[in-house]
């Protein structure tokens, strides 16, 4: 297992850039999930780390090494494809077996590790099997016993679980962090679901327009967004926002928005006046007749334990996650009233996030842009 | 206004079906009567075989096979009462007709031929065809539309148009009626089909397979050899049946540029003399027996064949 480092990395097909300038750093035995929608660079990022695409700019390093320009035979990584690229013509077994095959290794220790990793998959009972009559979750499985059968340095994991049903997708979502629990390999995994994301990445990084956005934890990137982008990308429903003029001075405490005074965290930098947005997410909103930002109720969404209530304001729909015990009627007037110590500040015309109190006990989640 | 659409799909009615049906059969059978009048031709005698209203029941001979297979001589029914019993069915045959077996025909040669030249040919068009295809399919290859338009642009125009270019040069070069020359022009004539029609199977196979390989330690020949070959051996099969069929029939060039040692069988064929002209049963023998590897060869792999024809029209 090793540390990937990549510095500086940047493709470009043509006159399209695919990645513009991505530094991030995947320390040994991370579970790194790089985030973000279709067309923003993370697969071919990945691909560049697998040496399927050569860079056309910067570096990577595996476990201190640059691969940058090597073959992807020669980097000793392991790749899982969203359509698993199981080879329809062998076997389960030979599937598992075939990077092996590729080492010269006796046909022997091939079978003692193929069946080493066919039960830590828990598909021992399927290596006679042909790949195509398996299941979904058992292709998968396949596809990632072939990955670990080598024990490389690092793996490689392009969209893996896309093509399946939800509902084995949140097995597999388990079954996957829990094998990385077990053999803490170094794990890149791409793909554009939050949840996916949110539920096994030590680290995320979230990528648009082929720009990390943001780097970081689940709970940095949730919690602290680094820009309007991420704070729309993650969370379900996406993080809200409020329009309000005006410039910031530091040690701020207080806006305005919508004829309302609302509290904030104290503010860590002085902003000129131009189009700012309140960031707050459904969750940290609470109905209080006593407030003076008000709304009328467009609709609701009953989710069992929670109600999803879209409100209209002078600004647009707000939606807010409240108990679903709460009785509320389509027109009704209500006041919302925010959770101050949650808000995030955004400057409208760059995206970026202010500086609050928020990001005191932030440790290193910071956008990283090229 | 009427939702149905042109492109409506509705089950079809018994009438349709019956006229489908009726279709098909009458096509059947018109393609099929010529064969048929062939293989019964191949069994009848020389005198049966030109008799005038045509014979439909016959008494079946081989007669034409032995004259297919054989070189006679006339002799006179005293030599012929002077030789032992006969050693053979032919032989008793052809004695009947006041003729002793000389030796074998050239038939045989001449098939084998055939064998060498189309498979010969067909090899070297998918090789080169499977090998171009890959190329054109996974790498960027410079100009490589200008390069397949002009592969395909071989196609423009039927090949005997350059049969005169291609006879004075095989004359200049030494390859007037040899096996090399014709499997180098049938191979030249079928790899622009070969590229293409692989190129169109390679392209249906993800590339994820061989970056998988490549990746798992191999080099991008042998993710070639273990992962691509293997799932495209549906089209070359497809290919090769095809290329098959044109090297194997192909009249015109071979009967320009080859007359001994290199003819093919459909040359041949036709020119087999009887006595007092044509032997039409032994004619229809011989290509009765040519129709025969085209035939086991194509049933073979019919499933194959099926889907080169509609390939594209039909998703997987």
């Amino acid at each position: 297992m090793a540390e990937i480092r990549v510095q500086h990395l940047r493709k470009a097909f043509g006159d399209f850039v695919a990645v513009q300038d991505s530094n991030f750093v995947v320390e040994d035995g991370e579970f790194f999930v790089m985030l973000g929608p279709s067309g923003c660079g993370k697969t071919t990022t990945l691909r560049m780390i697998a040496g399927l695409e050569l860079p056309t700019g910067g570096q990577i390093l595996l476990g201190g090494e640059d691969v940058t320009m090597l073959r992807a035979r020669e980097r000793d990584i392991a790749f899982v494809f969203q359509l698993f690229a199981l080879y329809p013509h062998m076997n389960v077994r030979k599937n598992i077996g075939f990077p092996l095959l590729a080492q010269g290794m006796p046909s022997a220790e091939i079978r003692v590790r193929v069946e080493e990793t066919a039960k830590l998959l828990r598909i021992d009972h399927l290596l006679n099997k042909s790949v195509s009559g398996l299941a979904g979750g058992d292709r998968q499985r396949v596809a990632l016993g072939r990955a670990i059968v080598r024990r490389p340095k690092c793996f490689l994991m392009d969209e893996p679980l896309g093509t399946l049903d939800t509902e084995f997708r949140d097995l597999m979502v388990h079954e996957l962090r829990e094998l990385h629990n077990r053999i803490h390999a170094t794990t890149v995994y791409v793909t554009h679901d939050q949840m996916e994301a949110m539920s096994m990445a030590d680290k995320i990084a979230v990528m648009n327009h082929g720009v990390i956005e943001q780097f970081g934890t689940p709970r940095e990137i949730y919690d602290r967004p680094a820009t309007m982008f991420v704070a729309d990308f993650i969370g379900s429903p996406p993080m809200n926002f409020l329009g309000f003029g005006g410039g910031l001075a530091k040690g701020a405490k207080e806006i305005v928005v919508q004829g309302a005074k609302v509290a904030v965290p104290e503010v860590r930098e002085d902003i000129a006046p131009s189009d700012m947005a309140l960031g707050i997410r459904p969750e940290h909103i609470r109905f209080d007749d006593a407030s003076k930002l008000r709304g009328a109720i467009y609709g609701t969404e009953y989710l069992g334990t929670t109600q999803i209530v879209a409100v209209e304001t002078a600004d647009g729909i707000i939606k807010a996650r409240v108990p679903a015990e709460i009785r509320l009627n389509a027109g009704d007037h209500v006041g919302l009233a925010l959770n101050s110590a949650r808000l995030s500040l955004f400057d409208k015309g760059s995206g970026r996030a202010v500086r609050t109190a928020v990001h005191d006990t932030a440790s290193q989640g910071r956008a990283q842009h090229g | 206004m009427s939702l149905t659409t042109a492109h409506s799909v509705v089950a079809p009615s018994a009438n349709s079906k019956r006229i489908a049906g009726a279709i098909i059969i009458a096509y059947a059978l018109i393609s099929i009567v010529p064969l048929l009048w062939i293989f019964a031709t191949s069994f009848k005698t020389p005198p049966d075989s030109i008799a005038y209203p045509p014979k439909i029941v016959f008494q079946p001979s081989i007669e034409g096979y032995c004259n297919l297979f054989t070189t006679r001589t006339r002799q006179t029914p005293e030599y012929i009462n002077s030789l032992g019993p006969a050693t053979g069915f032919c032989d008793e045959t052809v004695r009947k007709r006041n003729m002793v077996i000389a030796g074998p025909s050239n038939f045989l040669p001449r098939f084998l031929n055939s064998l060498i030249i189309a498979f010969g040919s067909t090899f070297c068009a998918v090789f080169l065809g499977t090998l171009s295809a890959y190329g054109f399919s996974r790498f960027k290859v410079p100009l490589a539309d200008d390069l397949l338009f002009f592969i395909l642009s071989t196609r423009f125009m039927p090949p005997i148009a350059v049969a005169i270019p291609i006879y004075l040069m095989y004359r200049e070069l030494g390859l007037s009626d040899t096996a090399l020359g014709m499997i180098l022009l049938y191979t030249a004539v079928n790899v622009s089909l070969a590229v293409w029609l692989l190129k169109g199977f390679i392209d249906e196979i993800p590339r994820e397979y061989e970056e998988a390989a490549m990746i798992d330690g191999y080099t991008r020949l042998q993710a070639f050899w273990r992962t691509v070959l293997p799932q495209a051996t549906t089209g070359i099969a497809a290919t090769a049946i095809f290329c098959l069929i044109f090297a194997w029939n192909e009249y015109a060039f071979a009967a320009l540029l080859t007359s001994g040692t290199a003819q093919t069988a459909p040359p041949f064929i036709p020119t087999i003399i009887g006595e007092g002209g044509q032997d039409w049963p032994a004619v229809a023998a011989g290509t009765t027996i040519f129709l025969v590897p085209i035939l086991v060869f194509t049933i073979l792999l019919r499933k194959q064949l099926l889907r080169g024809i509609t390939f594209g029209a039909v998703r997987k």
